[in-house]
């Protein structure tokens, strides 16, 4: 062994590093998890070409004029038929044919069905004999950036930093502080920093693995963008991974048993989980509850990432979420040090 | 000194070394309304195997931890090694070893990796081949700490104990939760470090440990030592070598016809108490006594169920001086 080898904080950080190694849940919560879940909202809310919109038709004339459309696909039903099909979803809107006119019968608070309304009308006016008053073309874009797998990749990054650090720091510390081998440690000459340094540095380096295997495959499977610097990027996960951790300090300075702990995580995760917009916007909540949203740490670790990833948006402009993570990691960092329990 | 207090040897220390290995004064220490250490004074000299020997809340723990620096005390003077915790933390930290009672290494480390952080700790200190050699875990160097025996994680405490080459080493209920196998194999191994020439002080709850292992014993109850000196000292206490046990049929109904007085009337016989039953008596003839206790058992009517003797133990000096059982609490 050389002498770095000898250094109690290499020996500290290589024992936190491999614990986690060694710990084959953590493995898939912290790597394959959030992969996985990233792979499953992008193949359900993937970009489909535009939707074939199935309706019914009183007489075989309009089911024709209607299939004729490549937007629609039309079938022949009698009105009670018809009626029962709409019901039942198996049709968006049913054409009645009457002696002098035709009835849409559809729903007007669904999208589709309004959107059927539209191709039906335009196809049987159309068949009729109507022109179009001026000449209209069609230039279709599809904009990657904009779709629900690029949004909602920087907010599964910002939880999954969250969940490790929290995870990582808090339930380590529990458990060695519960099993009396803090006690141990420190009744031995260790210097006390370099204990709290050591999963410091184990996270920092486990970080580096964590972000770009699921940066990389996002990238690679999706084509997520990124728009901004990545080193700022990469300056943004340590920000929020060290915030996190300090978070995670602060849940473990008192706590004595894994239980206590646990409930105490997940008291702080779960608002967070649901408000701070990982799935979907965070501005969708009311007014009066945005202050808190927008001072909760995990909101402005996703702000600042799809500011960065998304929009492309520099440190400078990004001040607000960077001071708000910054003021997360020093005042829980100074608690929970003040408040450790070494026992 | 306190009152109670029974001293039978002068501590050698005080003469061949004017800065003993562990010297407590006047110790307090009160968790908020129970007195754990009720004025405690030690002295153990370099060089020696001390043992503080008491039942389970006696107060050993928080007095091996209040030297060990992990306990803050109330009063009293607590020195080691000359030095004093408030101003030689961190020297004493790199000079002691200790191994606590229920440390679990963590299960997913190897003995190797354990032994190889905790001597990245100490500035000096043996090689962790060594450490491992001594302990005899050699065969599982690399093996998880989860796969250990219980006398094996024991071993492995005591090798983290040994890695920063202590002077002074502190063991806290070492072989509790051992069987008798592995509790002989961990005696064995301390052995090996008194011969070494380092001082041990260790606490215990079982009286053969104290007397297999420690040079010297402080008898402790209710945080206070009730008497401190080698075993033979200890034992001489009891005023007689032997104890005589016995229990008669039927005790349960005719217990209050067995008259004391015509036992303890018996040349020889020096005490008599009776525990659940149970009879007990030290006696230091034996080959006189027993035929008397037999006649005058018979004398009374009344058939032994049980009798057996032994040669006086640490136990014996306990009961004699708290009238309770060490293993009944």
């Amino acid at each position: 062994m050389n002498r770095f080898e000898r250094s109690s904080l290499y020996q500290l950080t290589a024992v936190r590093f491999l614990l986690l190694l060694r710990e084959p849940e953590a493995i898939f919560w912290i790597f394959i998890f959030p992969i996985l879940l990233a792979a499953g909202l992008g193949i359900a809310f993937r970009n489909r070409p535009a939707d074939v919109l199935p309706v019914g038709a009183t007489t075989i004339q309009l089911t024709q004029a209607l299939d004729a459309d490549k937007g629609l696909s039309a079938k022949t039903m009698d009105e009670a038929a018809g009626t029962h099909a709409l019901a039942t979803g198996n049709i968006l809107l049913l054409a009645i044919q009457s002696p002098d006119a035709v009835t849409y019968k559809f729903d007007d608070t669904n999208p589709d069905a309004r959107t059927a309304r539209l191709l039906v009308d335009r196809d049987l006016q159309t068949a009729a004999g109507r022109h179009d008053a001026i000449q209209a073309g069609n230039q279709l874009v599809h904009e990657t950036g904009s779709r629900y797998i690029d949004f909602v990749v920087p907010g599964l990054l910002g939880m999954n930093l969250m969940g490790s650090a929290m995870w990582g720091l808090g339930f380590a510390i529990v458990e060695a502080r519960q099993k009396k081998l803090l006690k141990r440690m420190v009744a031995s000459p260790m210097p006390r920093w370099q204990y709290l340094m050591s999963f410091l540095l184990s996270r920092l380096a486990m970080l580096v693995i964590e972000v770009a295997a699921f940066l990389g495959f996002a990238r690679l499977t999706f084509g997520v963008p990124f728009r901004g610097s990545l080193w700022q990027l990469g300056f943004l996960c340590v920000l929020t991974s060290l915030s996190f951790s300090a978070l995670g300090l602060l849940v473990a300075s008192r706590a004595r048993t894994m239980e206590a702990a646990s409930g105490l995580m997940n008291l702080v995760m779960l608002p967070m989980w649901i408000l701070s917009g990982v799935f979907f916007s965070a501005s969708r909540f009311p007014a009066f509850i945005q202050p808190v949203v927008r001072a909760l740490p995990l909101t402005a670790a996703i702000d600042a990432l799809r500011g960065n990833m998304l929009q492309g948006m520099n440190l400078g402009q990004l001040a607000v979420p960077v001071g708000i993570l910054l003021a997360w990691l020093v005042v829980p960092f100074a608690v929970s040090l003040r408040s450790f329990r070494w026992k | 000194m306190t009152d109670s207090q029974t001293v039978l040897a002068a501590s050698p220390s005080a003469i061949q070394n004017p800065a003993p290995s562990l010297l407590l004064r006047g110790l307090r220490k009160t968790f908020a309304d129970v007195v754990a250490v009720d004025g405690l004074d030690l002295e153990v000299a370099r060089g020696e195997c001390f043992g503080l020997l008491g039942p389970n809340g006696a107060g050993k723990t928080t007095t091996i931890e209040i030297c060990e620096g992990l306990t803050a005390f109330d009063a009293g003077t607590v020195e080691l090694l000359g030095l004093d915790w408030r101003t030689g933390a961190d020297e004493l930290r790199q000079r002691i070893g200790i191994q606590l009672q229920e440390t679990q290494f963590p299960d997913k480390l190897t003995v190797e990796e354990t032994l190889r952080l905790f001597r990245s700790f100490y500035r000096r200190g043996i090689p962790v081949e060594e450490s491992i050699r001594t302990a005899q875990l050699e065969e599982k160097r690399r093996s998880r700490v989860g796969t250990l025996s219980g006398g094996q994680k024991q071993r492995l405490a005591m090798a983290c104990a040994l890695v920063g080459d202590p002077e002074l080493l502190f063991l806290d209920e070492p072989t509790t939760g051992l069987d008798p196998q592995a509790r002989r194999h961990l005696w064995d191994l301390v052995d090996q470090l008194k011969q070494a020439g380092r001082t041990i002080i260790l606490t215990t709850h079982y009286m053969e440990e104290a007397e297999r292992l420690c040079d010297r014993v402080a008898i402790m109850d209710h945080g206070r030592v009730i008497a401190q000196g080698t075993t033979p000292q200890l034992v001489a206490l009891v005023g007689a070598e032997h104890i005589v046990e016995f229990a008669v049929a039927g005790r349960d109904t005719e217990d209050a016809q067995i008259d004391a007085a015509l036992l303890t009337a018996i040349p020889g016989i020096q005490s008599h108490r009776v525990d659940a039953g149970l009879h007990q008596l030290s006696v230091s003839e034996l080959h006189t006594a027993v035929p008397r206790i037999f006649a005058a058992l018979t004398a009374q009517g009344l058939h032994l169920s049980e009798f057996r003797t032994h040669s006086a133990t640490l136990e014996d000096v306990f009961v004699s001086l708290t009238g309770r059982n060490l293993r009944d609490e």
